[in-house]
């Protein structure tokens, strides 16, 4: 057993350290600064600008990749440093839909010309990506999904609404699971795994504001939306068997470890500023402690993810753990969130950035952090709620 | 980073597991802890035959110069086992004591003793009034002469009645709570002035409360230096509480695949009550509580135990966070086992009983907690400086 850093791990980390302080763009940082302070929405330069920059330094924009995809190929070491570093120093975080998730799908399940169509947009960061999964009548049950397509000689002809669609507004192209088979023995067997063109004719996009007054996510709709089949990924009707792979395979980071350390790091900091009864909310008993059980919380959880990834790496792969990672890592989040809302008192309450006011009020540190909890109850239900999470574990861990 | 176990560290593994499972089965177990002892010598012997005895001490005494880690293994097995004898308060707690502090006389009479079997120690720390402040000490030490007379309690002393040999935490300076003038000494436990008046645990481990009247102890059997055996005191006591913590790792991993089991095979309302979602997510939850505890006390373990700061921090967070995992993994084991949960006969109320008790042993929940933050938290200052990014 062993966690200490080898040299080549110390000087991998300062390598990561120093390509971050001399190539993460000051005007980016301000950027996001000013508008996450007002609660505005992020540009689709401010979202893949960073990953852009990454993708032109070998294949860092993908760190799991391997390097025949043009990716970084890290070790489970390598990848819990990056991400620490990248945390550390606040780097906008890389959109998952295209790295994390399609790409995967594609190198692994795809034939040459899709990944040779797709994979270098994927790294580059040029081309955005967007998920179609659920639907609103199949949230948990994902399975029911209704969106159909139907072969019309070299097409599919797309009928349906995807709902959550995260960031669609800005995606080039959207992973879509559709149904090819209504009459399938079982729900899971008509599905297949889609690749669609987003600026398709019939392809509409309508916001959906969640409760911060945000915008991230959006219904897309589907109507008589022509799809060539040499987009179909893999067989037809075996979409469920490439979405699963999917949702077990990239485990690094789910659990948000390193983001969450600086979160509570950053409240420490408010706490230390912000009084109560006369003395730094930092001293006070009861805050003291709750900040204290987030920690031993996301220390044990930080452990969790080394043997999970310690495993991945001695060829174990992947497995129902991310449910656990899932689980615990948006209960910290929500916890943390909760706690930055908590120290700021009163201005919990001021709502900047909508058309009603654009002052600004209150002190620095403060803005939009019960926007942030609001937005937040959200980690617990996305991604499989963590009640699915919970079934899934009982199922394939404890076989029940 | 690896979380493997080199060779040498799967062989005691394996070792350790096989000596529980064809040493310690649930009925024999059960005759060991009824029996007027409260352990079995041949165990012992088995033990010192193994090598486990010598598992933390130095190879100059003839012990292997085992880790935290290669305790961890040891003390995990055990647990799983519900392993009663003495080798927590002999090998790791008092023969610590005396690999930290013995002079190479002591160091070469006792821990070949301790190895080859021959004899067991305990360590004399709580008083009634210490709770779990090492620093509390009442129990006092004179010099008269070349002996010193001690006087004092000590409270819940593990192993004390199967021990040749106590070590006694006594003041010979400074006031009650003061962290200098602890003296430690070694004592044969049949010494005239000593007297032990021993007693079962609510979990079928064995304790006493000793009490020390004019008790002569030769300045020869001081351990350590006068007036400075504090740091040496807690270090060990947190090695110690690692060791505890592997210990209720073990225990949780039986309470959550044994209430996953039986919750299989229960029916009720004509099918398995693992069929019922409230079940199954009790049940995922008592695992994701094992895991959380199983990976903090590697943290704890890889930790740099050297750096004395580092290990109370890590010590003090592994031991807050288990003793939460043990009250939720236990106390729902015992409710998802339903009537059989609550009975003596059944082995799951006794794995529960000594988890609980281990959350007890060497500081509860709260006292580490607070440990912890005093650790963590008293560093920062009030900071004038701009905050400007948002908590996510």
């Amino acid at each position: 057993m062993d966690t200490a850093f080898s040299s080549e791990d110390l000087k991998f980390q300062s390598e990561i350290r120093d390509f971050i302080k001399t190539n993460y763009p000051q005007e980016l940082r301000d950027s996001i600064n000013s508008k996450r302070k007002l609660g505005k929405e992020l540009s689709r330069e401010d979202l893949t600008a960073w990953h852009k920059i990454l993708g032109k330094h070998n294949g860092w924009s993908a760190p799991s990749w391997p390097k025949q995809y043009g990716g970084a190929e890290f070790t489970p070491t390598q990848k819990y440093i990056f991400e620490q570093e990248c945390a550390k120093a606040e780097c906008q975080y890389i959109m998952p839909f295209g790295i994390n998730m399609v790409g995967p799908v594609i190198y692994t399940f795809g034939n040459e010309e899709q990944k040779a169509q797709h994979l270098p947009g994927i790294l580059s960061g040029e081309v955005f990506w967007c998920q179609g999964y659920s639907e609103p009548g199949s949230g948990s049950d994902l399975a029911s999904l209704k969106t159909s397509a139907v072969k019309e000689g070299d097409h599919y002809i797309i009928n349906g609404q995807k709902t959550w669609t995260t960031m669609a507004q800005y995606a080039d192209w959207i992973f879509c699971l559709v149904r090819t088979n209504p009459d399938a023995e079982k729900p899971q067997q008509g599905i297949s795994f889609l690749l669609i063109d987003m600026k398709t004719p019939g392809v509409t996009v309508r916001p959906i504001k969640l409760m911060d007054g945000s915008h991230e996510v959006n219904e897309t709709w589907f109507d008589n939306v022509k799809v060539p089949v040499e987009n179909l990924i893999g067989q037809e009707n075996m979409g469920w068997t490439y979405a699963k792979f999917l949702l077990a395979h990239e485990r690094s980071g789910i659990a948000g470890v390193a983001r969450s350390k600086k979160a509570i790091e950053r409240i420490k900091q408010i706490a230390s500023s912000e009084m109560s009864y006369g003395e730094p909310l930092i001293q006070d008993p009861a805050f003291k402690a709750k900040i204290a059980a987030a920690e031993l919380e996301l220390s044990a959880l930080e452990y969790t993810e080394l043997r999970t990834l310690a495993k991945d790496s001695a060829g174990k792969g992947p497995g129902p753990e991310s449910s656990l990672l899932k689980i615990k890592g948006t209960d910290i989040q929500q916890a943390v969130t909760e706690l930055a809302m908590e120290a700021v008192g009163y201005y919990a309450n001021p709502h900047l950035g909508t058309t009603l006011s654009n002052e600004y009020v209150g002190p620095d540190y403060a803005t939009n952090l019960s926007g942030t909890y609001f937005n937040f109850r959200k980690a617990s239900i996305y991604g499989g709620s963590n009640e699915i999470q919970r079934n899934i574990i009982a199922k394939m861990v404890l076989g029940l | 980073m690896n979380f493997d176990y080199t060779e040498e560290q799967t062989l005691l593994d394996n070792m350790v597991t096989s000596f529980v499972r064809d040493n310690y089965d649930w009925d024999t177990r059960c005759n060991i802890v009824k029996s007027e002892e409260g352990w079995k010598e041949e165990n012992w012997k088995q033990f010192a035959e193994l090598g486990l005895l010598g598992v933390p001490f130095d190879e100059a005494y003839g012990g292997l110069g085992g880790k935290s880690a290669d305790l961890m293994i040891v003390m995990e097995q055990f647990g799983k086992g519900l392993v009663v004898e003495p080798y927590l308060p002999t090998v790791i707690l008092a023969g610590g004591l005396i690999s930290k502090l013995g002079s190479e006389g002591q160091k070469n009479s006792i821990i070949p003793e301790i190895i080859s079997g021959n004899i067991r120690c305990a360590f004399a720390y709580a008083e009634p009034q210490s709770r779990f402040d090492l620093n509390d000490v009442k129990t006092s030490a004179a010099l008269n002469g070349n002996d010193y007379v001690l006087n004092g309690f000590k409270s819940v002393v593990f192993g004390a009645g199967m021990a040749s040999h106590l070590i006694i935490s006594a003041r010979t300076e400074g006031e009650q709570r003061s962290e200098s003038g602890i003296t430690l000494f070694i004592v044969d436990t049949k010494s005239e002035g000593l007297t032990l008046q021993n007693y079962p645990t609510i979990d079928e481990y064995r304790a006493s409360e000793v009490i020390i009247e004019n008790l002569k102890v030769s300045k020869d059997n001081v351990l350590g230096k006068i007036n400075m055996a504090y740091d040496a005191i807690e270090e060990i006591v947190d090695i110690s509480t690692i060791a505890a913590c592997s210990e209720a790792v073990g225990i949780l991993q039986v309470l959550k695949d044994s209430t996953t089991e039986y919750c299989k095979n229960r029916k009720q309302f004509g099918q398995s009550i693992a069929k019922n979602q409230v079940i199954q997510h009790r049940l995922v939850d008592m695992m994701i509580e094992y895991e959380q505890a199983k990976s903090i006390l590697y943290m704890a373990v890889t930790a740099d135990l050297s750096n004395s700061d580092e290990r109370r921090k890590a010590v003090s967070a592994a031991k807050a966070r288990i003793g939460k995992a043990i009250k939720f993994v236990g106390e729902s084991a015992i409710q998802l086992h339903g009537g059989m949960g609550v009975v003596d006969e059944y082995m799951v109320s006794h794995y529960f009983k000594r988890a609980t008790m281990i959350g007890v042993l060497f500081g509860n929940t709260d006292y580490h907690m607070k440990r912890y933050m005093t650790l963590t938290q008293s560093g920062i200052s009030s900071s004038d400086e701009a905050i400007s990014v948002s908590v996510t």
